[in-house]
């Protein structure tokens, strides 16, 4: 087996709460190289955030619970490493931008001094030096006037700046993976373009692995090299931006991709995925996806789908992948 | 928020380029500080404008002034010089406030009680938030069963009340004739301090459950900070502006807890001169000096009353909500 830069394998996470056991992640796996952009796709709830947040070791536990699995970084455990040990990658090695960067932001510190903090508790750098990195850092991530601003708190610059500053703090320490949980969700349309452009530019001049964590299906086309859609814990498809997009091979992808809004279709009513999202507390049996699934059959009740090879790179946890598959190529031919 | 360059340097549009906005689009105007717009520098602004504050800051400073340097005030008169040929003596030119039982000038022992009082209420304020704030991080920080061992605790002092526990602490001391006024402050203050800290622990502990699970702090342990840090630097300065509010407003009631203590003859004892030793003094002859007891409760209220007012203006501007 080749060597990735960050494997999670066979991951299971639940939380025990008053009102039972939410089943968040039921055997995740996926791979992430130096330089490749993986996008993770899904619903609220689908147990997106909830890995990256166990990748990262700031998972709450309790109620959190990992059953089962590996996180494996450079080829050791992360979740068998130490809680020291953990620290050091944290923030150096796999960093992590946030949804919302107002909140995520220290509001009585200036985002000079933030930034600067990362160099003084990493690289045991002084004050002094952190800030010069700092400013360096602000005008890496395109911000205008970077010497005047350093010294602005957070609540002083607009959503999109504010990203750009969590996402100086994240690469600060040149991290090899760079987890991206929603950057772009809080903000307006024109600056996520912005925002993931810079992303997208600073990954392929550093070489960084980025997961990028989104249930906007937009977002993820023009940056992501591979995506994995996430269905109740599960991921449900796995392949490349292209095969995915052109030749789904799960009804879920498949239905997530009709219910997109399109120029062509316009004033048409938009298409639903028909019924609501599982409760984690309680899945049904068989395929997580079976109580929405216009291709249900009665095994879908009973067994759940393994991850199927669709073609190399290309994974369907789905009975009948080949016949969603065969009805998205036949009409396109 | 009304600083109108602050909102439009904060809304400064995305696509303008460095030049454009170093050009003529904003150019930052000389002489014009808008940089520092924390919370603290946000909530001087808004105390500056408050009459109430200045008020009471004044009333404050005139106080201290009177604890560290009572003579700017008595014209080198001294406390302990009486007369007892003039005792009771009523107000008059010579001595505005009259003489005490002793003969004693009242208005001169009245500036000199404030030492005593302010000292007391300082140092209670100070001992109490520098305990109550320590157990109230720890316990808020940490949950789980450091929390539940801590709030029990908290719950056992905080239901003995705050003199009934002031007079069994003093008077299971063992009787000193000391006479210096600092260990006997100093013991006025351990028996305040030793019940007072359980209210600021509660506010501190609510405050930082509220901040522990903010973003930026799961954010600052993303990006490896250790638990120390995210203390100190993220948790902690978000969390203090509830307990700097209860510690100035309480710092009113510990100076009336002091005199009702010495006012009871347990807190500070004669000589040292203090506003309740000397309502203690003045009680049996209210009827023939009323005076004697007037001018000292009178400066008890005041001082009271300003720290009180001090808290309610610095609560007014560091919670936003109540604008």
């Amino acid at each position: 087996m080749s060597e990735h830069l960050l494997e999670v394998d066979d991951l299971y996470v639940e939380f025990r709460t008053r009102d039972g056991v939410a089943k968040a992640i039921n055997g995740v796996s996926y791979t992430l190289d130096a330089g490749e952009t993986l996008a993770v796709l899904g619903e609220s709830g689908s147990g997106k955030s909830v890995t990256a947040q166990t990748i990262m070791g700031i998972l709450d536990m309790p109620p959190g619970f990992i059953t089962g699995g590996e996180i494996r970084y450079k080829g050791s455990d992360l979740l068998q490493l130490p809680e020291k040990e953990r620290q050091k990658i944290r923030g150096a090695e796999i960093a992590m931008i946030f949804q919302d960067s107002l909140s995520a932001l220290n509001p009585v510190f200036t985002v000079g001094d933030q930034i600067a903090e990362m160099f003084q508790v990493h690289r045991g750098m002084s004050k002094k030096e952190g800030m010069k990195r700092a400013v360096d850092l602000m005008e890496q991530v395109r911000i205008p006037a970077a010497k005047e601003r350093v010294k602005d708190y957070p609540h002083q610059f607009s959503g999109g700046m504010r990203q750009r500053i969590m996402i100086a703090m994240a690469i600060s320490l040149d991290p090899a993976v760079l987890i991206a949980d929603e950057p772009t969700t809080a903000l307006d349309v024109t600056v996520q373009a912005q925002i993931m452009e810079l992303l997208q530019d600073l990954q392929r001049e550093r070489n960084m692995g980025m997961i990028l964590i989104t249930h906007d299906l937009g977002v993820v086309a023009g940056v992501a090299d591979k995506i994995a859609v996430m269905y109740a814990g599960r991921i449900v498809e796995d392949a490349d931006v292209l095969t995915l997009y052109g030749e789904p091979a799960h009804p879920y992808t498949e239905g997530l991709l009709a219910s997109m809004p399109r120029v062509d279709t316009k004033g048409e009513e938009l298409y639903a995925i028909k019924g609501l999202p599982p409760s984690l507390l309680a899945l049904p049996p068989g395929c997580n996806f079976n109580p929405r699934c216009p291709y249900k059959q009665e095994i879908c009740l009973r067994e759940v789908p393994p991850r199927q090879e669709v073609a190399p790179g290309h994974g369907s946890a789905c009975h009948f992948w080949e016949e969603v598959y065969r009805a998205r190529t036949d009409s396109a031919s | 928020m009304s600083d109108p360059n602050a909102s439009m340097a904060a809304a400064a549009p995305e696509t303008v380029e460095k030049e454009t906005y170093l050009g003529s689009d904003l150019p930052p105007a000389p002489g014009d500080k808008e940089k520092s717009r924390s919370l603290w520098s946000d909530a001087w602004r808004e105390l500056k404008s408050n009459k109430v504050f200045i008020i009471s800051l004044v009333l404050i400073v005139v106080f201290l002034i009177m604890t560290f340097f009572p003579q700017v005030f008595t014209f080198g008169k001294d406390p302990m010089a009486c007369d007892l040929t003039k005792s009771r003596q009523a107000p008059s030119s010579e001595a505005w406030f009259g003489y005490d039982n002793n003969g004693c000038d009242v208005y001169t022992r009245t500036i000199y009680g404030a030492k005593a009082s302010i000292l007391v209420g300082v140092f209670a304020t100070l001992f109490t938030m520098l305990l109550g704030g320590f157990i109230g991080v720890i316990a808020g920080f940490f949950g789980g069963w450091v929390d539940s061992i801590l709030s029990r605790l908290t719950d056992i002092f905080f239901a003995i009340p705050l003199l009934l526990g002031g007079i069994l602490v003093l008077t299971s001391f063992p009787a000193s004739d000391s006479t210096n006024l600092y260990s006997e402050v100093a013991k006025v203050v351990l028996a305040l301090g030793i019940l007072g800290w359980t209210s600021m622990t509660r506010i501190m502990r609510s405050s930082v459950i509220q901040v522990r699970n903010a973003d930026f702090v799961v954010a600052a342990r993303a990006l490896g900070a250790k638990n120390s840090r995210i203390i100190n630097k993220h948790v902690v300065p978000n969390s203090l502006a509830p307990l700097i509010v209860l510690a100035t407003i309480s710092l009113g009631g510990y100076i009336g807890a002091e005199a009702t203590l010495s006012f009871l003859g347990l807190g500070l004892q004669p000589p040292v001169i203090s506003w309740g030793t000397m309502i203690n003094d003045a009680q049996p002859y209210i009827r023939v000096a009323p005076f004697m007891l007037f001018f000292p409760a009178f400066f008890l209220s005041i001082a009271v009353l300003s720290f009180i007012m001090l808290g309610d203006a610095v609560r007014e501007a560091l919670d936003p909500k109540l604008r």
